[in-house]
């Protein structure tokens, strides 16, 4: 769906490097003004990577424009609060904090989205005087996706929200990432092609720390070749039924 | 029985004054991986600046020591956050460099107090009551082990309540967990760097002037070797834990007062085998987080 429209975040020439070692390179793509984009790739490719790139996390190099304007010289704080929320791999709740902690921290304007959150993850209000370490892990990233959507955001970046979780859980986030995305653009990293295909307008797919592909999500999904090639899994998801067990190759 | 109870409640005086630098180390490094060598010439500013002032307030008198407290945590405050908005925030994540300047600031602030105050100590003005002794189970006490005390557990509450209902601290104790999803969430925790250097500063000078009273001296010198014992606490404690800094003054003072009686001035050997023990045992400290 390559639109006319002017794309929300655009990506031209992104390198970037840990410790010393390249792992996003000459990285360009954009993610379209409304729906979801879906970034794909074989684990270790540098997904999380470019994300972390984006954001400024990790050091960059190369053009991050958001709405137009250049953000990739500027610190991660500021990148966020021109409104991109983070929903990192491995959730990265404050243990120590309690739920509603963790959630008082994150917000960045005036009036949050409380009562979405409360009805999102109503769990979350019983539990908010429990420390966040201490939760399971489908209930910590339900804490990581509402410290994202406490805000009205301009974008959402969500790295791998139903790794490790059990298939009815990634149904639940399924849902609500469809609802996020309803408001918000969202570059999304996942594993789960059957989620992919239920949210996904769009995908860029990357390997060895290079876009090896972009396009719509359909048509790279019913390519079982191209799915093949890239992913490395057959594209035999289960069309639609986001309850059945998808192949994630989520699992380390 | 007398002595016990003389070098317990010695010993915990004395850890209230590592306390009250070991706090904001602890709290420096947990938050900013920051092994802050500068600390000491905090504590030595504040008791030599607090002294200057508070003598001439009213020497000996309870306003003088008061206004001497006050004058040290400021100095203490602003030379702290001076450090760190000139020296520690240019060196942003380059962790050797940092601890580098902090260890050249310390010398060269040593070798500066040198020059304006000389090299020898200067003998104090105590405050009357503060020179008496009160009798706890038959043990002479000092009284001036009582103001350490008061002050020092009046510095933990504050900063307690500070990390648990604020936003600030809210920030710091996030931070200290995961700087970078902190920033990732759209705070700028620069701030909260120059907060936790202000605080630690203020408790370092507050603690100067608190060593004056316990020592009967200030000198330029007092901060380098009270750093030495503050950093064995801060490590024993477990680096970024202030429940851990506050525990670990406690024990490893009260340690060196029995040791230093009972086996011939050995103190300072027996905390460095504790300190190794410790770490041999427990690498992150009592109450540290696991090294990742
Ligand atoms: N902290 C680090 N230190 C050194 N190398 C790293 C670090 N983090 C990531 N890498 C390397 O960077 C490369 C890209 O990692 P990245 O996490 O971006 O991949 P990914 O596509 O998100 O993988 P996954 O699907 O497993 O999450 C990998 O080769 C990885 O080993
Ligand atoms: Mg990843």
């Amino acid at each position: 769906m390559a639109s006319t429209t002017q794309p929300i975040l655009r990506v031209e020439g992104l390198y970037a490097r840990i410790s010393g070692q390249q792992v996003v390179e000459d990285v360009s793509f954009s993610v379209a003004p409304t729906g979801v984009t879906a970034l794909l790739g074989r684990n270790g490719v540098g997904k999380s990577s470019t994300i972390k790139a984006i954001l400024g996390i990790i050091e960059r190099d190369g053009t991050v424009e958001f709405d137009g304007e250049r953000i990739d010289g500027l610190r991660t704080d500021r990148i966020v609060r021109r409104g991109i929320a983070y929903v990192p791999e491995d959730r990265e709740v404050f243990a120590s904090l309690t739920v509603e902690e963790n959630l008082t921290l994150a917000v960045r304007q005036a009036e949050p989205n409380r009562a979405l959150v409360d009805e999102l993850f109503p769990e979350l209000r019983t539990r908010s005087q429990q420390a966040a370490g201490t939760l399971s892990g489908g209930q910590q990233q339900m804490v990581s996706l509402a410290r994202a959507l406490l805000n009205d955001n301009r974008l959402i970046l969500v790295d791998e929200p139903t790794k490790g979780l059990a298939p009815k859980l990634v149904f639940d986030v399924a849902r609500v990432l469809k609802a996020a995305a309803e408001t918000s653009p969202m570059l999304l990293v996942e594993q789960n092609l059957t989620v992919v295909r239920e949210l996904a307008q769009d995908v860029v797919v990357l390997s060895g720390g290079r876009v090896v592909h972009r396009g719509p999500a359909a048509e790279f999904l019913d390519d079982e070749r191209l799915v093949e090639r890239h992913l490395g899994v057959a594209g035999a998801e289960d069309h639609h039924t986001p309850e059945g067990s998808g192949p994630d190759g989520g699992a380390r | 029985m007398n002595t016990v109870i003389l070098l317990l409640i010695t010993g915990v005086g004395l850890g209230a004054l590592y306390f009250l630098v070991a706090s904001g180390l602890s709290l420096i490094y947990g938050l900013m991986h920051v092994l802050n060598f500068a600390h000491g010439a905090f504590l030595t500013l504040g008791g030599l600046l607090g002294w200057e002032v508070g003598r001439r307030v009213g020497d000996g008198t309870w306003a003088g020591l008061i206004v001497s407290m006050l004058v040290g945590m400021a100095v203490g405050a602003l030379f702290a956050v001076v450090t760190e908005l000139v020296f520690i925030r240019r060196l942003y994540n380059r962790h050797i460099e940092q601890v580098l300047v902090t260890v050249g600031l310390g010398i060269a602030s040593v070798a500066l107090f040198e020059g304006i105050w000389g090299t020898d100590a200067i003998i104090t003005n105590k405050v009357p009551w503060l020179r008496g002794t009160t009798t706890v189970l038959g043990a002479r006490i000092p009284n001036h082990i009582w103001l350490l005390i008061s002050v020092a557990a009046l510095v933990l509450a504050a900063i307690v309540l500070f990390l648990r209902y604020t936003r600030y601290g809210l920030i710091i104790r996030a931070g200290v967990e995961n700087r970078t999803m902190v920033t990732a969430l759209g705070i700028d925790v620069r701030k909260s760097f120059t907060l936790v250097f202000a605080i630690g500063g203020a408790a370092a000078g507050l603690g100067g002037v608190l060593a004056s009273v316990y020592y009967g001296n200030v000198s330029a010198h007092q901060g380098q070797s009270m750093l030495i014992y503050a950093f064995i606490v801060t490590v024993i404690g477990g680096l970024g834990s202030l429940t851990g800094a506050a525990i670990a003054s406690v024990l490893v003072a009260v340690l060196q007062q029995f040791a230093n009686f009972y086996l011939g001035g050995t103190g300072d050997l027996i905390i460095v085998l504790a300190l190794a023990g410790v770490l041999l045992v427990r690498p992150s400290g009592l109450m540290g987080r696991k090294l990742s």
